[in-house]
């Protein structure tokens, strides 16, 4: 008989816990303090806001943790009945419908819910339902919204994209300036670029230690440990984190220490996280010995791009880059590279019903990989966050009987 | 002699077959699996020993599979039931194919190599679109028994085409038709019909197609709409309704003398 599961927990777990719960403490006491809160897309110019002392609160991983704490099945259909469709990102609907409701995981953090905006900045990269989503609560709480429309499915990157996205940033300046009530001062706006550049270098050295067989930290392990790298980016705290956990996962592969016992394969995980089924799942990996070592999600907040010598044009390319405003070659060719740099035996596709720039499984991409690299693929129908899309019969089944195939070959 | 039993508990019914070291059947047994998985596996595997006149003592190994395949506590190990279609497939058609098994509610397709091994398979999204339950909910609203539904599509002379993905608006469609004075055989043929199609959108086909599966074995049709649909004849084992039990059974055969845990 199989023994039950463990999850191996971090030791900097509770930095991690006490660096996440500073942040949203100070974020809490926003308002008391006088300081100017700016809502910003996950992959948004934080840099900039951070310069001119905005406090910076992301909607999407409040989406995220409305996910992981299941609440979202039971918030989504309040968004669904005022007009936001059932097919749309539902971190949107779960995140409205949690403003509808007053109820949130945020208040088990000491906050009354979400702080008061008083600006709202979103970046197209990532998808176009940033927009609709952050111009809801413009509306709502008559504050601006401001945008940088960046091109998607881009190919190469041309320089003349890299000047359209400058410009946008630049011209974001002038009204954000008017908001935060404050000059930008160039010197500062360097400062936080340098660390957020340090805060990229170290979370990318933390998901490269994955590369090591067996394997020290999971993707389940990395959706909870990116928390930093998401909302903290550009703040010394997110840098000194890393620091503590890099040096832990080190440790980890001097001693030998395996995240999934006895590792027989490896996987990728293509997609977004199903973020209320993360502990069945990890620990159903773990009872097939099977690690998921690394991902395209948790590597998205990576920008190897920023310069504090050159901040807009740096800002512009690393915002630019990023894998999911990009073509499918360039998506093919980025993920055949991961394949090989972290020795995977096959490629997990989430096809997230309400989430089509995370989804790459719909144009035959699975297909051509498994013919490139000759790696096997499994798809897995379901949603970031809306589990009424979810059939854990059916992924337990897939999942296992993908990890028999592997075995087999 | 060694006997070996596999136990498929699926979300209708649960099948068993035990075989002896030569991999002939000695016994099978099939109930509902009702709300009790493993109470009817149990049940199935009393009548299986009752008839065959074996002892429990005798089954050396028993590999489960199916829905239920967690709740069988004498298993000594778990196989998902796409390796066991695949497995049983193989024993009758030992070449490379593409087996497809059309269960009560789900819908896989299988692709085995030249050795029986598998090479991919794929699973029905969510739906009940392209499984039995979508001939469950068929047959109700035509007021038939599940039983009715292959002798009226073999007398159907009348191609009519169910559209929609969606079981509930295809139930729909199906309530059009009769309004408009169509024959139940042609509804009935169209349904299975729809089923099909649903099966031919999930992949294409390596090699020959095997159908495997209890809708199958119920509704020998469907094997003709496939053949028609694929364009190539559709090879049917004999019992399609325990192939997956048949495959559990070999692969507990081949547990014999490896250590198991
Ligand atoms: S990328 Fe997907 S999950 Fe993220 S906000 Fe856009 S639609 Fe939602």
């Amino acid at each position: 008989m199989s023994t039950a599961p463990e999850r191996k927990e971090f030791e900097s777990s509770k930095k991690l816990r006490s660096v996440m719960g500073q942040y949203f403490a100070q974020l809490g006491q926003a308002a008391q303090q006088g300081q100017k809160v700016a809502w910003c897309t996950s992959v948004g110019p934080a840099e900039l806001l951070r310069a001119l002392g905005f406090l910076v609160y992301f909607p999407e991983n409040h989406g995220a943790m409305l996910g992981a704490t299941r609440m979202a099945t039971e918030l989504i259909p309040l968004a669904n009945a005022r007009g936001f469709s059932p097919d749309i990102c539902s971190y949107l609907t779960s995140d409205i419908g949690s403003f509808i409701k007053g109820e949130t995981p945020l208040k088990k953090l000491g906050l009354s819910g979400p702080p008061r905006p008083d600006v709202l900045v979103f970046n197209t990269n990532q998808c176009r339902d940033v927009q609709d989503w952050f111009q809801f609560y413009s509306r709502y709480f008559e504050v601006p919204c401001l945008g940088v429309f960046t091109p998607r499915a881009i190919g190469s990157l041309s320089e003349s994209i890299i000047d359209d996205v400058a410009r946008q940033l630049e011209e974001l300046v002038e009204p954000l300036e008017k908001i935060a009530a404050m000059r930008l001062d160039p010197g500062r706006l360097s400062e936080v670029i340098e660390l957020s550049r340090q805060c990229t270098v170290l979370w990318k050295a933390v998901l490269e230690t994955a590369a090591q067989r067996p394997s020290p930290i999971t993707f389940f392990d990395g959706t909870t440990q990116m928390g930093p790298a998401v909302v903290l980016r550009g703040e010394q705290a997110a840098v000194e984190y890393y620091q503590v956990l890099l040096d832990e996962l080190r440790q980890r592969i001097a001693d030998g220490v395996a995240a999934v016992a006895g590792e027989r394969f490896r996987l990728y995980w293509e997609g977004m996280p199903i973020w209320g089924k993360l502990r069945p799942l990890a620990e159903q990996f773990i009872e097939l010995k099977t690690c998921v070592v690394a991902s395209t999600y948790c590597n998205s907040w990576v920008f190897e791009a920023l310069d504090p010598a050159d901040p807009f044009r740096s800002m512009a390319r690393a915002y630019t880059s990023i894998f999911i405003c990009r073509s499918d070659p360039e998506k093919e060719d980025y993920i055949a590279h991961m394949a090989q740099q972290f020795s995977i035996d096959g490629i997990i596709f989430h096809d997230a019903k309400t989430c089509p720039n995370n989804s790459n499984n719909r144009y035959g991409m699975p297909q051509r990989l498994r013919d490139r690299l000759g790696k096997p693929y499994l798809i897995i129908n379901g949603d970031l966050n809306d589990l009424r899309l979810y059939s854990e019969e059916q992924t337990r089944t897939n999942i296992q009987a993908f990890v028999e195939q592997l075995a087999e070959s | 002699m060694r006997y070996f039993c596999g136990i498929d508990i699926g979300a209708s019914a649960a099948k068993l077959v035990i075989i002896d070291q030569q991999r002939q059947v000695v016994a099978k047994a099939v109930r509902r699996s009702g709300v009790d998985y493993t109470l009817a596996a149990q049940r199935c595997l009393e009548e299986a020993l009752a008839a065959s006149a074996l002892a429990a003592t005798q089954l050396a190994a028993a590999v489960s599979t199916g829905y239920g395949r967690d709740n069988v506590p004498w298993a000594t190990e778990r196989r998902t039931e796409i390796a066991c279609h695949g497995r049983g497939a193989f024993h009758y058609f030992p070449h490379r194919m593409t087996v497809i098994d059309i269960g009560a509610q789900d819908s896989k397709v299988i692709h085995l190599d030249e050795q029986g091994r598998r090479t991919g398979f794929k699973m029905n999204r969510k739906c009940a679109a392209g499984t039995g339950a979508f001939l469950e909910e068929i047959a109700l609203r035509l007021d038939l028994r599940l039983e009715q539904l292959n002798e009226l599509a073999a007398r159907s002379t009348k191609h009519i085409a169910l559209n929609s993905f969606c079981t509930v608006f295809a139930a729909t469609e199906i309530l059009e038709r009769i309004r408009a004075g169509e024959k139940v055989e042609d509804i009935v043929r169209a349904a299975l019909h729809s089923v099909v199609k649903r099966v031919v959108e999930m992949d294409t086909l390596h090699g020959p197609l095997v159908l495997t599966g209890g809708v199958v074995a119920h509704n020998p049709v469907l094997a003709q709409l496939a053949s028609e649909a694929f364009g190539t004849p559709a090879l049917v084992p004999p019992d399609a309704q325990f192939v997956g039990a048949l495959g559990a059974a070999l692969f507990a055969a081949e547990l014999d003398g490896r250590p198991t845990c």
